[in-house]
């Protein structure tokens, strides 16, 4: 079913919620892949609703219906020189389908965010408001479309990242900010993970304003950018920014560490380039379905974390935010979830998303990092509050 | 006083001197307080227009006795008013005559600092300037900055998602926050996000951020540090009108700049201000913008001259860039003490916090120049111009009979205004009790009760912090109901599936 208007949303879900069938909610359906498999009598596509219905540059702030290509609103920005600061990332390669096939909607529900996520903030640090229609068959908005506000609970933030399980979202807006004028990146050549993650935190640390901190070890750092980087590991610093700003830094934070490791310079198309292949974890395209996790771990244990997998199963792993994103494909083909999970635990916590696999295994892991008690009672009361009969993606975040 | 309180319960009242035993096994020592002339300075917040005495005050030392106290009250259904330092400009923290008042002030303590990970774990009651105190001697300091940063707690910044002027480059503290350790009101310890990105499952930090007390206790907080810009520097434009200073501001953010901060005052706050601080503002001016500009020496530079020429574009009379650190502070001190600046010129003043569009501040300006005719009291304004966020303030004098009342109702007219424009009821110091029966003015039903369903998922009972935020207390079983009538869909017979 593809309604046209938000009436027409609300009447599906109101029939819906009268027959007790489940809904399976989707954009274009490029993020099928993740969470786990939705079972429902039916789909709700929201391809159908789809436009941007206000952009104004001087205000840094753009609307759009839920379905609307993500794509349409990256080009539409890029024109007026501006952007999605979260830096957006698309799991379409990964799960082997063409990039940019998904929605704003979509990039919402799941909370999907960049390189850029660990200076700028996450998808849900810029969504401004909402329409959405719940589970109770309800339309409703929460926030507005200025930065500051207070007005009443952040529905916007509960609802990113909620995967369609609380409400379908009709219609979003989003905070943009300028593009930089240019970037560059500083490639560290040769060390290690863990003198790499040393590296990362002094370069997080510094006054550089470094928008991107990323490790690859060397058997991914060819798998980037048509090898452009070579074999050698790349810890990669990225800065953004005005001209003669991004030259200051780049010159000071490069004496700091010139000292550490070889350095090299990427010149902004090549930065781009490496750093839209770290974003969307073009080293594990690989036209397999061997499982992928996504680890988010205080960023100076994600080296440790590896370190110890490593030793215990076959693995193959890279690092963005400062090595708290950890970006880890199983090579033996099985999850291994109770291994994942425990030696996160052992390393101060944080959680394991199982990012790709084949539905059947999906069907049988627990997707999401398993919740405490006290916190899981909260999640499925909200649940209960917002979609009492359970129609909204039964069992996606489950 | 014009927005009334949830009638006490006769019962609590009657058992109040059961219930003050009952904590002070929970907490014993020093910890309650329950003698009227004690509990005086807690009678109420920084909306200094509303006082009540809490039924007792409780000032825990640890998260188990918080846990204690909060079971106890959920099993015998007493209210309770979180409180950190009593800042709250909007009534958040104003006691209920039949409720427990919680206060956090004991959790003073910086627990960690984490430099190579860039954060804190701090108790609640730690102040918000207090966190930077901790961390700058190694460069590093807490991005929101509200003007009372000095005594406010980082817990009531979690509960109210305070600003400050640095928003539109840093974010509001729900920007900043990494995660909190909160007691839910049956005294269950609940942990979200922590030193790691992206707390995954639903967002319920998002929706604890902000919730203004409603949903749990904060008992700890993780916030993200930054190191501090390289340099700071800021420039004073002055303009004939506040339609030219707007356009310079949109002009500015135009060409790709955003400023750490970027702050408007109309006439008679410059007046205000430099007649106190003799900040050096031009006296000649409507419309004063301070803009700063902050990161590397040649970034600032760079961006300085291109602020300067976009001003004069636009057609300020007065340009002045900040020459020393000092001349930096003596810009800002002006605009920071514009409210006690204020405060000399009329026996009180009235402070509205709503936000609009920034095209739209002509048309506002204009309203409130309008209304102030109309009430027949004075409005002097100063204005995050950066991230649209407006302080009107309201000049009248409580002894004078009726006045109170008539500032009430200019500034409910202005939060009108703002709303009708595009914008919210308040930008930065949140519903609490002040602004409670404007919600309908932005909300609709079916809004309002969908952020009552989230209040449903966490205190069923409706106990922590009632009469606040919300208009009308719907009982959730109430909420609950399901309203899906086949008659209801437009078209219930299409076939649809």
């Amino acid at each position: 079913m593809t309604p046209g208007s938000e009436a027409d949303l609300r009447d599906i879900v109101a029939v819906a919620v009268l027959a007790e069938e489940p809904l399976a909610i989707e954009g274009t359906g490029s993020k099928r892949g993740l969470g786990r498999p939705v079972q429902a009598a039916r789909t709700l596509s929201l391809a159908g609703m789809s436009g941007v219905t206000l952009y104004e540059p001087e205000e840094l702030v753009l609307s759009a219906k839920a379905g609307t290509p993500i794509a349409e609103i990256e080009a539409l920005l890029d024109a007026h020189d501006q952007r999605l600061e979260f830096e957006p990332m698309d799991y379409g390669p990964l799960h082997g389908l063409e990039p940019w096939q998904g929605t704003l909607g979509g990039v919402v529900a799941c909370n999907l965010s960049g390189p850029r996520r660990l200076k700028q903030g996450a998808a849900r640090d810029h969504i401004l408001g909402v329409r959405a229609v719940s589970g109770r068959a309800e339309i409703f908005k929460s926030g507005g479309r200025v930065v500051k506000n207070v007005t009443g609970y952040d529905l916007s933030k509960g609802l990113t990242g909620s995967y369609g399980t609380l409400a379908v979202m009709s219609e979003i807006t989003v905070k943009v900010l300028p593009k930089s004028e240019t970037e560059a990146t500083l490639v560290l050549r040769g060390l290690s993970d863990e003198e790499a993650a040393g590296a990362m935190a002094a370069a997080m640390g510094s006054p550089a304003e470094v928008s991107g901190a990323a490790h690859l070890p060397a058997y991914v750092a060819a798998r980037v950018a048509d090898a452009a980087l070579g074999e050698a590991s790349a810890t990669l610093i990225r800065i953004e920014g005005f001209g003669p700003s991004v030259e200051a830094r780049a010159a000071h934070l490069g004496k700091a560490l010139e000292r550490v490791a070889a350095l090299e310079r990427l010149e902004p198309e090549a930065s781009r380039r490496v750093w839209r292949d770290v974003r969307d974890v073009r080293p594990f395209v690989d036209g397999t379905q061997k499982p992928v996790w996504r680890l988010s771990v205080t960023p100076t244990k994600g080296h440790a974390v590896v370190m110890s997998l490593r030793m215990q199963a076959a693995i193959d792993a890279f690092y963005d935010w400062q090595g708290g994103l950890v970006w880890l494909r199983m090579e033996a083909g099985e999850p291994e979830d109770g291994l994942v999970r425990e030696t996160l635990r052992r390393f101060g916590g944080g959680h394991a998303t199982l990012v790709r696999a084949s539905e059947s295994v999906r069907a049988a892991t627990a997707v999401f990092q398993p919740q405490e008690p006290a916190l899981a009672g909260l999640s499925k009361r909200l649940k209960a509050q917002f979609d009492p009969k359970g129609v909204l993606n039964p069992g996606r975040m489950g | 006083m014009s927005v009334s309180m949830p009638k006490p319960s006769e019962a609590i009242l009657k058992r109040r001197a059961a219930i003050v035993d009952a904590l002070c096994d929970i907490v014993p020592g020093e910890g309650v307080v329950s003698a009227a002339n004690e509990m005086a300075v807690f009678e109420s917040d920084g909306l200094t227009a509303y006082r009540q005495l809490p039924l007792v005050v409780v000032l825990p030392e640890t998260v188990e006795q918080v846990a204690e106290v909060l079971r106890y009250c959920h099993r015998e259904e007493i209210p309770v008013v979180p409180r950190g330092s009593g800042t709250s400009l909007s009534g958040g923290a104003l006691p209920l005559q039949d409720g427990v008042l919680l206060v956090l002030s004991k959790f003073n303590r910086v627990l960690s600092i984490d430099f190579d990970n860039r954060c804190a774990v701090v108790q609640p009651g730690v102040t918000n300037l207090g966190i930077t105190r901790a961390v700058e001697h190694r460069g590093f300091y807490y991005a929101p900055d509200p003007s009372s940063q000095i005594a406010c707690s980082i817990g009531g910044n979690v509960a109210e998602n305070s600003g400050g002027v640095h928003c539109l480059k840093y974010g509001l503290t729900a920007n900043n926050v990494l995660g909190v350790e909160f007691v839910t009101i049956e005294g269950e310890i609940v942990r979200l996000g922590g030193r790691h990105l992206d707390a995954e499952g639903y967002d319920l930090l998002g929706l604890m951020t902000g919730s203004e007390g409603l949903l749990g206790v904060v008992t700890e907080v993780t916030v993200r540090i930054l190191q501090k810009p390289e340099t700071a520097r800021a420039v004073l434009i002055g303009f004939p009108t506040s339609e030219e200073a707007g356009a310079c501001v949109a002009a500015i953010i135009a060409k790709g700049i955003i400023p750490g901060g970027m702050e408007m005052m109309d006439r008679p706050a410059i007046l205000a201000a430099e007649d106190f601080v003799h900040a050096g503002y031009p006296t000649n001016v409507e419309a004063l913008l301070i803009v700063e500009l902050d990161g590397p020496a040649a970034e600032v530079d760079h961006l300085l001259a291109e602020v300067e020429r976009i001003g004069i574009e636009n057609g300020a009379v007065v340009c002045k860039v900040s020459q020393s650190e000092d001349e930096r502070a003596a810009f800002w001190a002006g605009r920071k003490a514009a409210f006690p600046a204020v405060g000399r010129i009329s026996p009180d003043y009235y402070c509205m916090d709503g936000t609009i569009p920034r095209k739209e501040l002509p048309k506002v300006l204009a309203g409130m120049r309008a209304m102030s005719e109309k009430y027949g009291l004075r409005v002097a304004n100063v204005f995050h111009a950066g991230d649209g966020n407006l302080h009107p303030l309201i000049l009248y004098d409580a002894n004078r009979e009726g006045e109170l009342h008539r500032a009430e109702e200019f500034g409910n007219d202005i939060l009108r205004l703002c709303v009708e424009v595009g914008g919210v009821l308040t930008g930065e110091h949140g519903v609490g009790v002040e602004k409670r029966d404007l919600m309908p003015e932005m909300f609709g039903d079916d809004d309002i009760k969908h952020q009552q369903r989230v209040k449903c998922a966490f205190d069923d009972k409706h106990l922590l912090n009632p009469g606040k935020v919300f208009p009308v207390l719907h009982r959730c079983a109430e909420l609950g109901r399901m309203h899906v009538h086949k008659g209801q869909v437009a078209f219930p017979d299409l076939p649809r599936f």
